[in-house]
């Protein structure tokens, strides 16, 4: 019994760290985002011929400023579905159970 | 498949597992992911067979199109590198190419069905098959590190062996013996940092896209008609995104490395 209370509040905390990794995250990266394609739709209707050029570095920066954010969002899935926090309580367990 | 809830974390874990030589430890480091490198190497032949076939009936006057693809996209490439480096593109052109269009590949192997590749190598008695190898923390550290390396060896080259220690250890701050060890740790950093975060970028995107296709494929099975249809929907707007995601990060990853080699080749 104890040990699934403690399964328990591990997986519970796990839980809530993973809505707040993908949730913080993906909340700084939209911003970044909108205030990228703000600038650059300023600078295209500012200067239309350059907007193939800007075109391409914006999508550039796109990729950099998900870049954090997606790399968070795999630590958080790895958590979700493999969590290792769960697999040291499990093998303690068992040691423990094994004495 | 993945009809109840203890089913469908099976079904996850058992898509998320590489293939490992059967004689070796799972656990240990050193295993080698057998399907991400035959993957790896299939992809990178057929791009090297391909091209090379175009290459080889190019003609200057109307181009096939095939041929006009290919030079699409090495002119694409090609403007790309000489706007950002300015000395021999020889070398650097082609490995940009390398690069852009093997990353690309890899990723798009995510668009594949989930099931599809480990079902038909279940035929052959292979137990996991994870198709993506860019979803592989080993392919894409082996990728930057090579990088990497590239960007120490045109750091040699273009200042010198001398030059190279005396700029770890006197930029950005100033050439005082005192501000030598923050310069040298500052530099560690920064140089540290860019194969580190070329690679997570990659594995990030591509373990995060792949990890979405399951779950939704999951959600195939998961219940009645509703789900199903739902599933349906969820598979074609996020494959489609997706697409758009592939691109993205094969382009970052080329021009990353290109802007990596050039700022180690001319910061004189």
């Amino acid at each position: 019994m104890e040990l699934i209370a403690h399964l328990a509040q591990v997986q519970s905390l796990t839980a809530i760290a993973i809505g707040l990794i993908i949730g913080l995250g993906a909340l700084g990266a939209c911003i970044g985002i909108g205030i990228m394609g703000s600038k650059f739709l300023e600078a295209a209707a500012r200067q239309p011929e350059l907007v193939p050029l800007l075109q391409g570095r914006m999508f550039l920066l796109a990729g950099l400023i998900d870049a954090a954010f997606l790399i968070g969002v795999a630590l958080a899935m790895y958590f979700a579905v493999g969590n290792p926090l769960i697999t040291v309580l499990q093998s303690a367990a068992s040691s423990a159970a094994g004495h | 498949m993945a009809s109840e809830p203890g089913g469908f974390t099976e079904y996850i874990k058992h898509h998320l597992t590489f293939l490992k030589p059967p004689h070796m430890d799972p656990k240990a480091f050193w295993a080698v992911h057998i399907d991400s490198v035959t993957v790896s190497l299939v992809l990178g032949i057929l791009f090297c067979f391909w091209f090379w076939l175009k290459a080889r009936k190019a003609t200057s006057g109307v181009p096939s199109k095939g041929q006009a693809f290919v030079e699409l996209v090495l002119e694409f490439v090609d403007g790309q590198v000489k706007d950002v480096f300015h000395g021999d593109r020889r070398f650097l052109g082609p490995l940009a190419l390398t690069v852009f269009i093997w990353v690309f590949l890899m990723n798009a192997m995510d668009l594949l069905p989930v099931d599809l590749l480990p079902w038909i190598t279940e035929k052959f008695g292979l137990g996991h098959f994870r198709a993506v190898p860019t979803a592989d923390l080993n392919m894409t550290f082996a990728m930057s590190i090579t990088v990497f390396v590239l960007t120490i060896f045109y750091s040699f080259k273009a200042k010198g062996a001398g030059g190279f220690m005396h700029e770890l250890f006197t930029a950005p701050f100033g050439k005082h013996p005192l501000l030598w060890i923050p310069n040298f740790v500052l530099n560690i950093v920064e140089m540290c940092s860019k194969p580190v975060s070329l690679a997570m970028r990659l594995f990030g995107n591509m373990y995060a896209g792949e990890l979405v296709f399951i779950l939704i494929a999951g959600l195939f099975s998961a219940g009645g008609w509703m789900l199903y249809g739902l599933g349906l929907i969820g598979y074609t707007v996020w494959g489609i995104f997706h697409i758009l995601i592939i691109s993205i990060q094969a382009f970052i990853f080329m021009v990353l490395t290109v802007v990596y080699i050039s700022m180690a080749h001319d910061h004189h």
